[in-house]
């Protein structure tokens, strides 16, 4: 039988753990909401951008760009990036563990093919390293604060793009694998391609009413200058989703992870109440027969 | 006939302007671009520059840097990688960032991203520029 003194340091430590993961629990939310919030407040620039970018489109139907269509190679290996979108941290449930399972997973069924891999994300990093995977690079710390700086997507996006457009060694093509965010309670990894854009289709076909502008610059020059951006926006857009994931994922894992630290709470109680009380009736036991014996 | 324009400038990350106004300048490309209501659809390539926009006999300038405009009759969608009011500039961090692009630009040869030390200059003087503005 565990002793009261042990008994009792264990409920007290356990109380101590559902206080952190309560705490966790709350700032999860109060982050979350914020992060939903960006994610709304990117709105209107990724619809300005594809009615802008549909608009030049239309203008200049004749326009190629290897961002669009890709390189055309003859090759029988192609040449695949990965980026995969993890978290910095951990406690947060399932939310890297399945995306390190899916981002293996199309290894997998790659595995005819050159893949290499750009982790964001230290946790997803972490893994793939000790697994001795083909890492080309890994941006560390870029979500670790909740906020998304515009400042690192470029920065990541233009080595993308180079890797893409290098002469002696370029890649065929880029996918993105990331947590959608569902709701708070699930999230989903999916893959997306990221390169080459393929058709641009804002949807409205006819053109605009305003179809009819007036550019300073060459239609042709306005795409160029769009489809980085275009892929810019498609990563943001990603991290943005990702960070809401995460801390959606969180909250839900340090939910439960308070609950079950009530139980054990409860249990342990319990417990300790029947080992006080059983001392109790020895004592009381010890004393009688020793009232009987005189 | 609209006789204000609906100015919008939106970031990635946020939407940083909308505002009923008079007139616009922006930094177009090819050279500052004045805007009054009516004008014709029009889009156009941003530099780093300083936006003007008037409301009634009030002028306010905000820094932005990179994108484009699109102009019309009624309207003007700015969308720029960075834009703040001038108001919301940070002096201080905006000196410190032209002495450290100043330093790397003189200091580095060839194989360092030029563009972008340049790209950081020129915002950190816009921002200088602006901050003095709104000052003084």
């Amino acid at each position: 039988m565990p002793n009261l003194q042990d008994l009792r340091r264990r409920v007290r430590a356990v109380k101590n753990m559902r206080q952190i993961t309560k705490a966790m629990k709350m700032v999860s939310a109060a982050r979350l909401r914020r992060a939903q919030e960006r994610v709304t407040a990117a709105r209107p620039y990724t619809n300005k951008m594809m009615q802008i970018l549909g608009n030049a489109a239309r203008r200049a139907p004749e326009y190629t760009d290897p961002l669009l269509s890709g390189h055309h190679r003859e090759t029988e290996t192609e040449s695949i990036l990965l980026v995969v979108v993890t978290a910095d941290k951990g406690l947060c449930g399932g939310f890297n563990t399945n995306l390190t399972k899916a981002a293996q997973d199309f290894l997998r069924k790659n595995d005819h093919n050159r893949v290499e891999l750009v982790m964001i994300g230290r946790k997803g990093f972490d893994f793939f390293r000790r697994r001795a995977a083909a890492i080309r690079r890994e941006h560390l710390n870029i979500t670790g604060s909740g906020k998304v700086k515009n400042e690192d997507v470029i920065k990541i996006t233009g080595q993308l793009i180079a890797d893409f457009m290098s002469e002696d060694k370029p890649v065929d093509t880029i996918y993105l694998l990331y947590n959608e965010f569902k709701s708070a309670l699930s999230q989903r990894p999916v893959v997306e391609r990221l390169l080459p854009i393929g058709r641009i289709d804002d949807g409205a076909t006819e053109p605009a009413e305003s179809g009819d502008y007036l550019y300073e610059q060459p239609p042709s020059e306005i795409y160029g200058q769009l489809l980085p951006k275009l892929v810019e926006n498609q990563i943001y857009h990603a991290l943005l989703e990702s960070v809401a994931s995460e801390l959606g994922a969180r909250m839900t894992a340090m939910e439960s992870a308070s609950k079950n630290a009530t139980e054990v709470i409860d249990r342990l109680t319990l417990n300790m109440n029947r080992v006080r009380q059983a001392a109790i009736t020895r004592e009381i036991i010890e004393v009688v027969s020793g009232a009987e014996a005189q | 006939m609209a006789e204000k324009i609906k100015l919008e400038v939106v970031t990635p990350e946020r939407l940083v302007l909308s505002e009923l106004v008079d007139e616009v300048v922006v930094p177009g490309l090819g050279g500052e671009l004045g805007i009054l209501p009516n004008h014709t659809a029009l889009i156009s390539q941003l530099k780093t520059g300083i936006l003007t926009y008037r409301t009634g006999t009030e002028k306010r300038l905000m820094h932005v840097s990179g994108g484009f405009a699109e102009v019309l009759p009624d309207q003007v969608s700015v969308m720029s990688d960075v834009a703040e009011r001038s108001e919301e500039i940070d002096l201080d961090r905006a000196q410190r960032a032209l002495e450290r692009a100043e330093k790397r630009i003189a200091q580095n040869g060839g194989d360092f991203d030029f563009d972008r030390a340049e790209l950081k200059l020129q915002r950190a003087m816009i921002r200088i520029q602006l901050a003095a503005k709104g000052q003084g």
